[in-house]
């Protein structure tokens, strides 16, 4: 193992990890929009809406990621949408990462007991009043861990942007692989920093799930 | 429309649930003041009425009046949904299963929706939250979380919650019925002291001891219609039908 080499380009994948950490952060902010829109359009009284809400889900978990991230960068000029490659992947991992997220949150707001929401409803709240005091903070606790969960696989799932070109850590490795010809080593860095963002995202959320448990 | 001769007033009562039919025709009429027990075999449909007289579970047919006012008239969505909340801020309603938010205290529990919907500040709400969990002996426990109460105590707070609105009605949905037996005298003496206030209630429940000491009336219903009616005396001791006395005589010689 060239550990000499390892130390050399180090400064440059550390770079590319902070480019990976900008993607997972855009992409997570915008998933979690879109789960909140999708998970909302789910669960609507509106069967147009619930209809729209499960074929978003249904055609982004059915599909790969990367033929998502394909169509929109490479196909997306055919149809007027230009993007450039950075763009492209966070739009499209966070569409991608929504849809995930869309059960998460719908998951955790149907587990509520349906005896909270009457016996708000009891009281007069409306139907509105009675998720955002009553269904919601109870449902919030509930979706932290599920939402570490996407949370974690749409950190890795920025691995993939390299095939649009974003020059995050999987790109700078291929790329450094392309010079050096040292394979094992390029992709060992470029493992153990992916490894150091998903462990201390991980500690983040647990330590979040923990802060927000009634006790 | 309404002759406003009952408080409380039950026409024709019907609820469907496809082709079952859980209420049939069911008439039923409280005063002010009055204590209503409503008794019957477990899918006699006598939590489905205690529900839809707030419209928690609409009737397929007939009417629910209170003080007056039509529950469970017909309007489009959204003057309804305003109707019937501001409704149901009048009718106060305790669950089997407590219900209790388990993310509020005690206190929360109470002032949550005065504050929200009658616009109280929070040091009314405070005092108005000790005021009440105080009359049900629950001041003590006014800043524990549900979790740390037992299920008397949660249904007593629970109580308390409903209170809190200045209901002119309250709905009691076999309050007992998941309590330990130990704990059920602590719930039935907060509702003696709301039955001597002469709060108007409509209490479903499995405990004729109880319902024979606080009641004025008691309804027997089975499959859907109210089979017997009349004063605790008469039903529970000279029931004049058959199948009340079948339901007694299982019922009583299960709880002995």
């Amino acid at each position: 193992m060239d550990i000499d080499l390892m130390m050399r380009v180090y400064p440059f994948f550390l770079t590319a990890a902070w480019t990976t950490i900008q993607l997972s952060v855009l992409t997570a902010l915008l998933g979690l929009s879109m789960g909140a829109l999708g998970a909302s359009a789910r669960l609507s009284r509106f069967a147009l809406l619930r209809f729209v809400g499960a074929a978003y889900v249904s055609l982004f978990r059915g599909t790969p990621a990367l033929i998502q991230l394909f169509i929109l960068y490479f196909g997306g000029p055919q149809i007027g949408i230009q993007l450039d490659a950075f763009e492209a992947g966070v739009i499209g991992l966070g569409i991608n990462a929504g849809a995930y997220m869309t059960e998460t949150i719908r998951g955790a707001i149907i587990s509520i007991d349906k005896g909270q929401r009457e016996a708000a409803r009891t009281l007069g709240l409306s139907q509105w009043q009675a998720t955002y005091k009553i269904v919601l903070p109870q449902a919030a606790r509930l979706m932290v861990r599920p939402l570490g969960v996407n949370l974690n696989m749409l950190i890795k799932a920025t691995a993939l942007v390299a095939a649009i070109s974003v020059v995050e850590l999987t790109y700078t490795a291929q790329r450094y692989i392309g010079s050096t010809y040292k394979p094992f080593e390029m992709f060992l860095l470029a493992g153990v920093l992916y490894m150091i963002i998903i462990y201390a995202t991980g500690r983040a959320v647990a330590w979040l799930d923990r802060r927000v448990q009634i006790t | 429309m309404s002759d406003q001769d009952h408080f409380v007033e039950i026409r024709y009562a019907q609820k469907s649930y496809g082709s079952l039919e859980v209420l049939k025709d069911i008439s039923l009429n409280v005063e002010r003041g009055q204590i209503v027990a409503i008794i019957g075999p477990s899918g006699s449909g006598k939590s489905t009425l205690l529900r839809a007289i707030n419209d928690l579970d609409p009737l397929t047919g007939g009417e629910v009046w209170l003080d007056g006012v039509q529950v469970n008239k017909s309007l489009p969505h959204r003057q309804y949904e305003k109707h019937i909340n501001e409704m149901r801020q009048h009718v106060g309603m305790v669950f089997q299963h407590f219900n209790l938010f388990p993310h509020m205290t005690a206190r929360e529990n109470v002032t949550m929706a005065p504050m929200l919907l009658k616009r109280l500040s929070k040091a009314e709400a405070d005092k108005l939250a000790e005021e009440q969990l105080d009359k049900v002996g629950m001041l003590d426990r006014i800043d524990y979380y549900p979790s740390r109460l037992s299920g008397g105590q949660k249904q007593r707070v629970a109580i308390a919650r409903a209170l809190a609105m200045e209901p002119k009605l309250m709905l009691f949905d076999e309050a007992t019925s998941a309590l330990d037996p130990e704990l059920v005298d602590e719930v039935n003496l907060v509702m003696k002291k709301l039955a001597e206030e002469h709060m108007t209630m409509i209490i479903v429940t499995h405990e004729m001891d109880f319902a024979a000491s606080v009641c004025d009336r008691v309804l027997f219903m089975d499959q859907g219609v109210v089979v017997e009616e009349g004063p605790p005396s008469v039903v529970f001791k000279n029931p004049t039908k058959e199948r009340t006395r079948e339901f007694l005589r299982k019922h009583l010689a299960g709880a002995a």
